[in-house]
């Protein structure tokens, strides 16, 4: 039998004034499973408090009901009163009798009766109340992160500075992302591979991180604090302990054909190749399609040059295990393929290039040697058209319905270089509306305008096509209400970007959520930006949305951070009002584990003993220490199996019914 | 049907504790005020709020009942108040067919900033509710009080 101790605060006069505290306390002692109830001046003080001790020791109390402010405010103190007293934190319900009665209702009469039904459900849940025991568990102190570009080394790098130790799984030969492609970077227009070179071997030196490159995650299980990871490093067929990066291999391959990845096509490499000469680790690598001795077991130069004996034509994938936790997704973003958007002639010329292959063009470590020339007959151009908004902010569904972010700014920067080093040079940019809002951008975009002459035209380009050895640009200039036909000699296009294509994928092991456009969301829009709604995941980089670099850092630190309070962590205390599932009734239908977000509901083959039942079910189980207590999986459950503990079927039912008396 | 001559509504409001729950405390303590015929039931998410609390509340002789929860896209949970909405839709529309007047039964979004807000929609519900009269449809009359 349960006997529950009724506490009514005055809250000075906060709730004294309009509620009759006593006739409160006083009606509460008829109610059934009531033994003692009584009124304070401030509960929550410390004299307040040491009364609840007392009662509940001198009464027996199992459960308490404290009248008082909202639980919002010191639900958590009286649950600590409780354990005090030696009480089960969890026996403990709070009547909101002041902002839900004594705030509000002015007429005493009306305040009193009120608060006397609150406290009525309050006891009627307190009733059905269980012990509950906060759980712990214990967290794995190290850190994944999936994708090594600036994002990912960044937040490797805080993480490790912080003392943990970290993986990054990078999926190309390289870590540096697209970041290591691009020549300068806007607002500052310092050298990319300048300040992000130095990075990556920060990387590569710190102990505490290994870059586990050219590998892949396979499989994700657990949760918060303890996942296991299947990780699949592929072969490269070069022992990357011995190889020491000369370069011996890449000038006897005989295979050139090959399409260079990191000069997005632009120019061709070898079948054995390192990506860029800074890259991360420094170590060739053989693509398998392409190489003569692994294709037709004919040639083997590779392994005859190579005086460190690296070469290995039978190196296979490697797969392990490793536990973490905490992962971070890092995966960032490609630009969009251009096959929707053949008006653009993208296709047709190879004068038309997109943005990312302008960088590499203007790099002075690119296939032209940083010499602005055209791709088809290697000439100097003298007209430039730039078109913005290919494939952005489209909603006719051939392109992204979101703003790319970085291309109005990507775009200035780029008719400011041509400009700066080529000043005989034109250049015309087509927009739709020039957005720059972060800090010195909009100085930036005017610098273009104003100190380098950029003709920035506001308007639509209907289509780019060759006509000899120029291309016609057609467009409209609604500001002057003109259409027009500009011969360029090279037009470029702003690609939108798009989240990496592995990342769905991903997502799906790690129960982590996406959007419409494949990006990762967040467990809260605006309070929770770097987190993944499934603990323990979190997000840094584009691969949460568009973003340009200073951005991304300052997202990767934030990652890093969230992910650096989770592993000071020996154990994590879980909130025990989670959902449970009651296995005589469970029926394993899966409805339950279709609408959890956060992927705590699992299936097991159970032996199943009841009145009446002994058989081998397929049963659900909540993971209570993903399970965050929403409680969507109660309501779904067709066979009244789930229930979420702290705030039961039984549990609401009984305060709706003394509510409704 | 005998109608008591002081009769007020008994009306059930489930809040979720991060968005609506919050926006009630605020209601409160910007003193916005709103009948004493709301009584308020804490529930972690509006998604927690199962269909049958709702017939249980009209069996037991309540007038109305209010869902509240955060705004779309807000849900501390991410999706919990799709869900909740998509449940409730379904629900009153059965309620009507049984005979509940639409009026009876509502869903809100209220934040936890929109204390205003809150009492505007409970002020309006309340009347709503009022004018709708006693329910006493889906009632299970053995949980009546003898009137006397
Ligand atoms: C043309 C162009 C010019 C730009 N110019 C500027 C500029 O001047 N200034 C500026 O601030 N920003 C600029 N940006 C933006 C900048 O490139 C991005 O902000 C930055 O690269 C984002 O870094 P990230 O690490 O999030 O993504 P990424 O650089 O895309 O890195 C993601 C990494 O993850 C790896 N990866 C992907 N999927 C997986 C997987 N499943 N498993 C393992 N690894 C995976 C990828 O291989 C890659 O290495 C420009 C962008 C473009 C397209
Ligand atoms: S209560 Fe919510 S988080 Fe927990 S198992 Fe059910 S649906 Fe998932
Ligand atoms: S919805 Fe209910 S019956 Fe179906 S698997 Fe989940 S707990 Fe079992
Ligand atoms: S938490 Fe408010 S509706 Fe889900």
């Amino acid at each position: 039998m349960q006997r529950i101790g009724v506490f009514v605060c005055w809250c000075g006069s906060n709730i004294a004034g309009p509620v009759d505290v006593e006739r409160v306390a006083e009606a509460m002692k008829s109610v059934p499973g009531v033994v003692h109830s009584t009124t304070y001046q401030y509960m929550c003080s410390e004299v307040g408090q040491s009364r609840i001790m007392e009662a509940i020791k001198e009464h027996q109390l199992t459960g308490v009901v404290v009248c008082s402010c909202s639980p919002r405010m010191h639900e958590n103190t009286f649950r600590k009163t409780a354990q005090r007293a030696g009480l089960n934190p969890y026996m403990v319900e709070i009547a909101n009798i002041r902002e839900q009665c004594s705030w509000i209702h002015k007429d005493k009469e009306v305040g009193t009766q009120k608060a006397i039904v609150l406290a009525k459900a309050a006891v009627a849940k307190v009733m059905l109340n269980t012990p509950l025991q906060a759980g712990t568990s214990p967290v794995i102190k190290r850190a994944l992160v999936i994708g090594g570009g600036i994002a990912g080394i960044q937040t490797a790098l805080d993480i490790a500075d912080a003392g943990y130790e970290v993986d990054i799984v990078e999926k190309s030969p390289t870590i540096g992302g697209r970041m290591a492609q691009l020549d300068k970077t806007f607002p500052t227009l310092d050298c990319s591979a300048c300040i992000l070179t130095p990075k990556m071997v920060d990387a590569a030196q710190n102990e505490k991180i290994d870059i586990i490159s050219y590998a892949q995650v396979e499989k994700v299980s657990g949760f918060v604090g303890n996942f296991t990871v299947t990780i699949r490093k592929k072969a490269r067929f070069v022992d990357e302990l011995k190889c020491t990066g000369c370069g011996a291999c890449m000038e006897k391959c005989p295979s050139k054909k090959g399409k260079n990845e990191f000069n997005m096509g632009l120019n061709n490499r070898t079948a054995i190749y390192i990506p860029f000469a800074q890259a991360i680790p420094n170590v060739a690598v053989i693509d398998p399609e392409q190489c003569l001795k692994l294709k037709t077991g004919k040639c083997g130069l590779c392994e005859r040059v190579c005086s460190a004996g690296a070469i290995n034509y039978k190196q296979e994938d490697e797969v392990f295990e490793r536990q973490y936790g905490a992962i971070v997704a890092a995966t960032g973003f490609k630009p969009i393929d251009l096959d929707a958007f053949d008006e653009y002639g993208y296709s047709q010329s190879k004068d038309v290039v997109t943005s990312l292959e302008f960088e590499r063009i203007m790099n002075a470590a690119g296939p032209t040697g940083g010499q602005l020339v055209r791709p088809s007959d290697g000439k100097h151009p003298h007209e430039i058209v730039f078109i913005q908004c290919v494939g952005s902010r489209d909603t006719s569904g051939c392109g992204k319905p979101y703003c790319s972010k970085i291309c109005c700014m990507y775009t200035a920067k780029h008719a400011m270089l041509v400009r700066d080093k080529y000043p005989d040079v034109n250049v015309h940019v087509f927009y739709i509306d020039v957005r720059t809002p972060g800090k010195n951008f909009d100085e930036f975009y005017r610098r273009a305008v104003e100190q380098y002459g950029v003709d920035y035209i506001k308007g639509m380009v209907g289509k780019v096509f060759p006509e000899g050895d120029k291309l016609i640009v057609q467009g409209s200039d609604l500001i002057n209400g003109k259409q027009l036909a500009l011969q360029a000699d090279m037009v470029v296009l702003a690609a939108a970007i798009e989240p990496d294509p592995s990342a769905r994928k991903l997502a799906t092991m790690l129960t982590a959520s996406m959007d419409t456009n494949d990006f990762f969301t967040e467990a809260h829009p605006k309070l929770r930006p770097v987190e993944s709604p499934t603990a323990g995941v979190f997000l840094s980089g584009v691969c949460q949305g568009p973003k340009d670099i200073p951005e991304t850092v300052a997202q990767a630190g934030a990652a890093a951070s969230k992910v650096i309070g989770l592993l000071a962590k020996d154990h994590l205390v879980t909130n025990p009002c989670v959902a449970q599932s009651n296995e005589l009734l469970c029926n394993g239908c899966s409805q339950c584990e279709r609408v959890c977000p956060y992927g705590a509901i699992s299936y097991v083959e159970k032996e199943i003993r009841g009145p009446g039942v002994r058989e081998v079910r397929r049963v659900a189980q909540v993971n209570p220490a993903v399970c965050q207590g929403c409680g969507a999986c109660t309501v779904t459950c067709p066979s009244g199996a789930m229930d979420l503990q702290g705030f039961s079927n039984l549990q609401i039912m009984a305060e709706v019914d003394a509510i409704c008396k | 049907m005998q109608v008591r001559q002081d009769w007020k509504p008994k009306i059930v409001a489930f809040c979720c504790n991060w968005c609506s729950y919050a926006g009630a405390d605020l209601a409160g303590s910007s003193r916005r005020s709103y009948p004493a015929d709301v009584k308020i039931i804490r529930v972690p998410c509006s998604c927690r709020v199962n269909p049958l609390f709702i017939l249980r509340a009209f069996q037991r002789g309540a007038d109305g009942v209010i869902i509240c929860g955060c705004h779309p896209g807000d849900c501390h949970y991410t999706s919990g108040n799709y869900y909740a909405r998509r449940r409730m839709t379904l629900l009153f529309k059965m309620l009507e067919y049984l005979g509940i007047e639409k009026g009876r039964t509502r869903v809100e979004w209220v934040s936890a900033a929109e204390g205003a807000k809150f009492s505007s929609v409970m002020n309006d519900f309340v009347q709503t509710v009022t004018a709708l009269g006693e329910n006493v449809k889906l009632e299970d009359l053995r949980c009546k009080e003898p009137l006397n």
